[in-house]
């Protein structure tokens, strides 16, 4: 814990005077450790000199931040509209059941995590699903497992 | 910074690229082009050259908008212009390299297009394909074109004359200029760009803050992903131009994490500004100094309303607040503040570079110059398009996007996203300008147009975007929060079939109230997407909640999945990719679905093989 708390208080160094710099510093960790663990806004809290509860109060409000720790890989399926009038809330559907969760979950190996996303910008490639940072275009639900199992089985790339 | 020494430069430098002996290899690497697999395709190809000894350039570019036939890769050789080819795969690269570099054979099949001037034998210029003959490119000029990692192919382009130019005027001559160009903001509102500024710079208070609003949250559009991936500096130029307008020393790029590839591609550009003395101090040995500052978003859809995204930028939840006082008085830090959106400000350079009189000759008498759309959905050709504005809908769906995806019946055309409407087929002679549709209800919006066919249930969509707007409700006013959330519930209702009546006016009495006491343009505007499609398609509300049926069949408790008998050809697909086990059938016999066990999830529907499909959806009792 020693090691994280100063390696924290490294993260927050250059944006610590600066106004306004929250949500970015809550992002610089998040980049860090997957999430933000009550340790860790304990000591950002400490750091800036403000409450747990405000530093909660702002990250709460966002979607990005997330309190649980996320599966090894985290697996977001679009739900834009684009994506939607393409079958996107069926390729959600498939999704959860290959992975046996729902979303917003992670699966009991801590292996996938599962969210939906409101568009990712390739709407023109509907519906659309990612895994980790790769993007994977035209997903009908019959290519699922495919691109599930290539994670499953040697890690990820 | 001397221009005219680094255009000299640039455009010898673009030009021996275009002359240059040997082959050169752009890839269409945009984050819609890595999403249709360019990378792999990138790979094949490396792989064949290393077989074959072969030595290439390989250049990565933006998206030129032709999404629907990523992979896109243009290849280049001595004499033979880049000509664009289409729908590659890592499988095909062999063979097509091998017909062109070794057999001389161009593969016109494969071709869309030369990107350039000329035609060459014949292949015609890209701008002649169905897909693009139609749009005027001013905005999306350079994407696709050049290298956004290189401030040089921007630089020969013309790029940075704008700022050059506008320099050398006071700034109220700039904001003259952009006046008379006629520009609205691109970000939805569709206000006055100069009027914008104008208040700004008269307005009290200094430093002035100029931000780029490029949250982009509209689902279902990628105008501004694009742009900033294609064409970084373009937007940077607007954004110094805009600067020196108002007065601004500093300016805020407030972009969205989901964009990785755009910030990538912004933070790339803004270090060559610094290198090229186009940002800080004394920029182009004048008085004027910038400096720009690049503020990630955390996911949430309201921060690209102007209020909630400055509480944003300043490290608050970001909650919109009442106005006035408007940003262009009190903004960052109570500063006042120009927020534009990425489009605007990718225009203006253009419209000071070219002058006000050839951009207003572009468009429609109330709306001047072009418009970025997403054309996406049910159609075609999707991609990124730009058009003037005051083109009719039925052009932009049937010249440019080819029509309606496997020659269904078209139904509507969404705008506007979750703040617009859906418009009929019935009105696919309306010309696209703020007036006209907001006139039938939708609104311009940023740019997304979501087509929708005869399988797009109008219910559906309606509680798809309340869905959305209830969840990104950021829960300050009791209309948005609890009045999205009372809207949501009954089209709920409607689409399990459960629907009575009176709910389609309590709908309709509703949506008023939400849309006149709510604090801002979420929920101001949430109603748009049920009032709108409950003013077209009430039949469809009605068939919801008198005959439990859904016309689309689409709403799952209202539809069930059978199989023609007469039609299948029991070659088993359906059977092995069931995952419930509900389909039985022995090989090359007709197969039946058990609707006990049926969970609807339309896999069997989506496989079957059959021309015409044997598997069939029912609802209410009749096809
Ligand atoms: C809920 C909501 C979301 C918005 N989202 C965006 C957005 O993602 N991008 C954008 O440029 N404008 C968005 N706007 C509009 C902005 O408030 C603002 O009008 C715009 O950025 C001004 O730029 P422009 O004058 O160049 O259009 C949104 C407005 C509302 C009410
Ligand atoms: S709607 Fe899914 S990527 Fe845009």
């Amino acid at each position: 814990m020693k090691s994280e708390k100063f390696s924290i208080k490294k993260s927050i160094k250059p944006f610590k005077d600066k106004k306004g710099t929250l949500i970015t510093i809550l992002q610089h960790v998040q980049k860090e450790y997957g999430y933000l663990s009550k340790e860790t806004i304990s000591t950002i809290a400490d750091e800036l000199s403000k409450s747990e509860n405000e530093i909660y109060g702002v990250a709460t409000f966002y979607s990005q931040f997330k309190f649980n720790k996320p599966g090894k890989h985290q697996v977001k399926v679009c739900l834009g509209t684009a994506c939607h009038v393409r079958g996107g809330h069926e390729l959600m559907e498939t999704v959860e059941r290959q992975l046996v969760i729902k979303h917003g979950e992670k699966t009991k190996d801590s292996q996938f995590s599962l969210e939906r996303v409101a568009c990712m910008g390739c709407c023109a490639l509907a519906p659309v699903m990612v895994v980790d940072k790769e993007i994977y275009g035209k997903t009908t639900s019959t290519k699922v497992k495919q691109i599930l199992n290539k994670y499953k089985n040697n890690g990820g790339r | 910074m001397n221009l005219n020494k680094r255009q000299t430069f640039a455009s010898e430098k673009w030009k021996k690229l275009q002359t240059k002996k040997g082959i050169i290899i752009y890839v269409g690497a945009a984050s819609c082009g890595r999403a249709a697999g360019c990378d792999a395709v990138t790979e094949a190809i490396r792989k064949y050259l290393k077989e074959n000894n072969l030595k290439a350039d390989i250049l990565e570019v933006g998206c030129i908008g032709l999404c629907c036939f990523e992979p896109i890769v243009y290849i280049q050789k001595d004499e033979i212009p880049p000509i664009c080819y289409a729908n590659l795969s890592p499988k095909i690269i062999p063979k097509l390299l091998e017909d062109i570099f070794k057999k001389g054979d161009l593969r016109r099949d494969l071709a869309l297009g030369v990107i350039g001037e000329k035609a060459h034998g014949s292949i015609p210029i890209i701008y002649e394909h169905p897909m693009m003959k139609s749009q005027v490119r001013i905005v999306l000029r350079n994407c696709g074109i050049i290298d956004p990692n290189d401030i040089d192919h921007y630089i020969a382009k013309d790029g940075y004359a704008g700022i050059n130019k506008a320099l050398r005027m006071k700034p109220e001559e700039v904001i003259e200029i952009v006046k008379k160009s006629g520009i609205k903001g691109r970000g939805g509102a569709g206000f006055p760009t100069a009027l914008k500024w104008e208040l700004c710079r008269n307005a009290k208070g200094e430093p002035k803050y100029i931000v780029c609003n490029a949250d982009e949250g509209d689902p279902g559009a990628f105008m501004n992903r694009s742009l900033l991936e294609g064409d970084p500096h373009a937007v940077l130029e607007g954004m110094l131009i805009a600067a020196y307008a108002i007065g601004a020393p500093h300016g805020y790029i407030y972009i969205r994490e989901e964009y990785p590839l755009a910030i990538e591609r912004l933070k790339i550009a803004i270090q060559q500004m610094h290198d090229y003395s186009l940002l800080g101090e004394k920029i182009m040995d004048t008085n004027f100094s910038f400096d720009i500052e690049i503020k990630e978003g955390a996911g949430a859809f309201v921060c690209g309303e102007e209020t909630a995204l400055l509480a944003s930028l300043m490290g608050q939840r970001g909650m919109p607040r009442t106005r006035p006082p408007f940003p262009a008085t009190s903004g960052v830090w109570g500063k006042p503040t120009v927020i534009n959106n990425v489009e605007t400000l990718g225009t203006i350079a253009t419209i000071i570079r070219e002058g006000w009189k050839w951009y207003s000759g572009f468009g429609a008498k109330t709306a001047k110059g072009t418009k970025t759309f997403s054309l996406v959905g049910k159609i075609k050709r999707t991609g990124l398009i730009e058009v003037p504005l005051g083109t009719k809908i039925k052009d932009i769906v049937y010249d440019v996007g080819g029509g309606i995806l496997n020659d269904k019946k078209f139904k509507a055309v969404q705008t506007g996203g979750p703040s617009g409407g859906c418009i009929p087929a019935s009105k696919i002679d309306l010309r696209i300008d703020y007036e006209s549709l907001t006139s039938v209800g939708a609104i311009m919006g940023s740019g997304g147009l979501i087509v929708m066919d005869e399988e797009t249930c109008m219910v559906d969509i309606a509680h798809y975007f309340l869905t959305f707007t209830q969840e990104e409700s950021c829960g300050k006013c009791t209309p948005c929060r609890i009045g999205t959330k009372r809207m949501l519930e009954m089209l709920e209702k409607i689409k399990k079939g459960d629907g009575e009546e009176s709910d389609l006016e309590l709908l309709e009495d509703l949506a008023p109230t939400i849309k006149n006491a709510s604090l801002c343009g979420l929920g101001q505007t949430a109603p748009n997407p049920v009032l709108t499609t409950l003013r077209y398609f009430k039949n469809e509300y009605e068939a919801h909640i008198k005959n439990k049926r859904c016309p689309a069949l689409v709403c799952k408790d209202l539809i069930a999945f059978n199989i023609d008998a007469k039609k299948c050809i029991g070659c088993g697909l359906c059977k092995k990719n069931c995952p419930v086990e509900a389909i039985s059938g022995a090989t090359k016999k007709a197969h039946v679905i058990d609707l006990d066990k049926c969970i609807k999830c339309s896999i069997c529907y989506q496989i079957c093989p059959v021309e015409g499909k044997a598997v069939f959806k029912t609802s209410g009792g009749s096809k």
